[in-house]
């Protein structure tokens, strides 16, 4: 595996894992392809008829043709890269196109992340839909909106100045004329200048005037998911359709010496591939598949290498760390400081967990390979299929279903090109679901991180140096917001001994777990309260804001004077990727076991576009977080993962949710950033610092547990 | 070793010919094409396959087929009545309370057993009553929301 930067929109760049499969043209498993004649979507979808001026995974697309789709009854499909795994993109850029296309959102088909139809959005990651991906949206939509209006001046031979366009229709005051979306669409010539024009900033609705965005928009296929219609990646069912099992390894690193396949093949209808380092099967049922996978590895032969034990994991990292660890080098700050504190946090791996295994089902026909499958990176994973099977992009389409969930856990495509290559050997399409053992084993991991923080304190108590090195967990949100003298802050790579990626907010939870932590007892040193101490040496307003109201709403000062015996409060603060957020927290302890009572979290992401769906991602992030703030953490030992399972791997349940107080800051004046990934970085450094407040002991560590004192 | 199974599903009756011991929840999703019921762990640990089993919500990915033999099984595909949603799955579009809706099925199932056997549950130990049920989005608080306002 390597990893690679991708670009997830204008600015930002997200690390992808990749999949190393190769299956060679010349391999022995070739065979031909079957051929279904033409793909049919799956999800029912519009035939879109219209001609298309190029736009199919296109980036950067330069026609509004590309983008939306009219159809000559009326109907407006909006074509998108991005994906749908809970965090609302379809609502929102639902909201974004009726907004500036003056119709209802329910007059908007929002097709998603089908590489053959879609333009190439980037990878759903680094919360950059709001900010790229909404803007793009409702620059091509005004710009339908303005060609319907000069479609209808120039029908009427009227000033396109007096026109007005309501629910989907040009009107002109004073007469019944009108015209839709539909009369344009049977136009050839209107419809052929309509496709090709530019989308442009012009005529963009002001925030003022907005009539969607801004307002709640509950999720549009919502019926569909209550009702079990919806159809996620692993409920795909194709024609004469087969179910997939994937031979693992016993332990990370193991090759295969030796194999068997006669006692899988003997099993009735059952499809054995071995292949470079794959080996598979494919069977009627996933009953019959397990079987022959059973029979498969009974008679395997491995050769184990050693892998390092999480026990030793931090000081296997900074063992490993490359180019070692870099000293401080503000000496002449802590030679004069009246005081240096000096600290290590540690913040142990975390997987996602999706609740939806990675799943997909590969088809082979004459037009090529099409994937069905949940990721967050449709493109990317046309490209990993492409350069497994030695098959040019345009041959393979990927079609991404709204599926369970990611977090930033599936960037990769990993299920596709298993599916796949059972697919292609069987001659038929292919379901392959990961188990949740599979899915704790062999998707990748958030990152384990061991944070070293040097700082000085003047004799004011005003921090004057600041020194700040990550090993191995990466750089997002690295970077002081505070005012810390001279600072420096530093991500070293170590060798991971885990596959590791992206996750809610990367690397900003470790990195502001530690930060948080250390002000905390910097504040302390300089005997502040927390609160003060981190104001005065905050400048930035949004950063301030969202601390102070939160610290007002909780009680903060009372809360701090009015101590329970067993109980405590902290709070912390952050900001990444554009947003703000504050967590002021109370827990208390009973025979150790810490639990978390009360949360008041602000956040703030400039204009805030779907109150309730932000309202969900936050309160989501927040308790997604309590996981590996508490409990939650990945254990391995020779090679393999000893908490593969929800019973080893206790995520937040209906028990662990506090009382909430959940406050969005609105900014109307400011561009909206995304939310998805922010809002889960201050709550576990608010908890740390809240056991501290009711214990006097410093927990230096994610999970944040007792027994580690 | 295959075994003929009449049951009922979604008040329907089947009667289908195989393995007594696979699970309930892959022949719903495999055999009878019901893929509204998910797979989350395999071992009961998330409950995102519950279904009922004579009016009793049941781990299905961990009871086998040959253990409904007889029952009358109702899944998240059965609960509307023609156009019009069971109070449960209004309440949870009322309250938004889903964000993948990987979990839906399971909790709404789940909702419904309890609002059919013991109503007064939903005021009181509602969270206790839904503690093996995994959002992993954390949407909780709504689910709570949802099942509370189906009560009333």
């Amino acid at each position: 595996m390597n990893t690679e930067l991708q670009l997830a929109g204008d600015d930002y760049q997200e690390p992808i894992e990749h999949v190393e499969y190769d299956f060679g043209l010349n391999r022995r498993s070739f065979v031909q392809f079957l051929s279904t004649g033409l793909l049919i979507l799956a999800n029912a979808a519009p035939a879109l008829g219209q001609r298309r001026e190029g736009g199919r995974g296109q980036r950067r697309i330069s026609n509004v043709g590309a983008r939306i789709h009219l159809g000559k009854d009326g109907s407006i499909t909006v074509l998108t890269g991005k994906v749908e795994a809970g965090q609302g993109a379809r609502a929102e850029l639902t909201m974004a196109a009726a907004e500036e296309l003056c119709v209802l959102p329910g007059a908007i088909q929002l097709l998603m992340a089908d590489t053959a139809l879609v333009p190439d959005d980037g990878i759903t990651a680094g919360s950059r839909s709001t900010p790229s991906t909404v803007p793009a949206v409702r620059q091509a939509a005004a710009t339908a909106r303005n060609m319907l209006v000069q479609f209808a001046a120039k029908t009427w031979n009227v000033d396109s100045k007096g026109l007005q366009v309501r629910d989907g229709k040009v009107l002109q005051p004073g007469s019944e004329k009108s015209l839709g979306y539909g009369d344009l669409a049977v136009n050839e010539e209107a419809l052929g200048e309509f496709s090709k024009s530019t989308p442009s900033a012009d005529g963009l609705t002001a925030r003022t005037d907005w009539k969607n965005l801004g307002k709640p928009l509950a999720r549009p296929n919502g019926r569909d998911i209550v009702t079990g219609k919806h159809v996620y990646p692993s409920d795909i069912v194709r024609p004469g359709m087969l179910y997939g099992k994937v031979l693992r390894a016993p332990s990370f690193g193991a090759k295969l010496v030796s194999i068997d396949p006669a006692p899988a093949k003997a099993l009735k209808d059952v499809i054995v591939v071995e292949d470079d380092s794959f080996t598979g099967v494919a069977a009627p049922t996933t009953a019959i598949a397990e079987q022959a996978l059973d029979a498969l590895s009974k008679t395997a032969k491995w050769d184990v290498s050693p892998h390092p034990a999480s026990s030793a994991l931090y000081d296997y990292l900074k063992e490993h760390a490359q180019g070692g660890v870099p000293p401080n080098p503000f000496s002449e700050e802590t030679g004069h400081a009246k005081q240096v504190l000096k600290q290590t946090y540690k913040v142990a791996y975390a997987q996602h967990a999706p609740l939806e295994p990675r799943a997909a089902v590969a088809e082979w026909s004459d037009e090529g390979l099409t994937v069905w499958t949940g990721t967050q990176n449709p493109f990317g994973c046309r490209g990993e299929l492409s350069r497994a099977f030695h098959v040019p992009e345009e041959r393979v389409r990927v079609v991404v279903p709204d599926f369970g969930a990611g977090y930033g856990g599936k960037h990769s495509g990993e299920a596709g090109i298993e599916a796949a290559r059972l697919a292609k050997a069987a001659g038929r399409p292919v379901s392959l679901r990961w188990t949740r053992a599979e899915e704790f084993t062999w998707a990748y991991f958030r990152p384990a991180a061991l944070i070293e923080i040097e700082a000085s304190l003047d004799e004011r108590g005003k921090l004057t140096s600041w020194h700040f090195i990550n090993i191995n967990s990466g750089g997002s949100a690295i970077d002081t917001p505070y005012n810390a003298g001279k600072a420096r802050s530093r991500f070293v790579n170590s060798d991971a001994p885990l596959r590791q990626g992206s996750y809610r907010g990367l690397a900003a939870t470790a990195n502001n777990f530690a930060r948080e932590c250390f002000m905390d007892e910097l504040a302390s040193a300089a005997a502040a309260d927390p609160l003060d101490f981190r104001l005065a040496h905050l400048q930035n307003p949004r950063l301030r804001a969202v601390l102070e109201t939160a610290a007002q709403r909780f009680n903060w000062k009372d809360c701090v004077r009015k101590k329970s015996p067993n109980g405590g409060v902290g709070l912390a603060c952050g900001t990444e990727k554009g947003s703000y957020v504050a967590a002021c927290a109370e827990i208390t302890i009973e025979n150790g076991t810490i639990s978390v009572r009360r949360v008041c979290a602000v956040f703030e992401c400039g204009a805030i576009l779907n109150p309730a769906n932000l309202h969900s991602q936050v309160q989501g992030a927040l308790i997604m977080g309590l996981g590996p703030a508490l409990r939650e953490q990945v254990q391995f030992e020779n090679g393999t993962i000893t908490t593969a399972s929800f019973r080893k791997y206790p995520v937040p349940r209906f028990a662990d949710v506090p009382e909430f107080d959940i406050h969005l800051l609105d900014r109307p004046d400011l561009e909206s950033a995304g939310a998805g990934e922010t809002p889960i970085i201050a709550i576990a450094p608010a908890i740390a610092n809240a056991v501290f407040h009711a214990t006097g002991k410093r927990i230096r560590q994610m999970p944040i547990q007792l027994s580690e004192v | 070793m295959e075994t003929k199974i009449t049951f009922s599903v979604n008040g329907q009756p089947r009667t289908i010919t195989t393995d007594p011991q696979r699970s309930l929840l892959e022949v719903l999703r495999e055999d009878l094409h019901l893929t509204g019921t998910k797979y989350g762990c395999g071992e009961g640990q998330c409950r995102a396959c519950t279904v009922l089993a004579d009016g009793k919500s049941i781990a299905s990915c961990t009871t086998s087929v040959g253990d409904v033999d007889k029952q009358s099984i109702l899944t998240i595909e059965g609960l509307a009545q023609g156009e019009r949603l069971h109070p449960v799955q209004e309440a949870f579009l009322a309250e938004g309370a889903f964000q993948c809706g990987y979990c839906t099925a399971g909790m709404i199932m789940q909702a419904v057993e309890i609002l059919n056997t013991d109503p007064k549950l939903a005021k009181t130990d509602l969270a206790a009553r839904m503690q093996r049920h995994i959002c992993r989005c954390g949407t909780y608080p709504k689910i709570l929301k949802a099942i509370q306002r189906a009560a009333v």
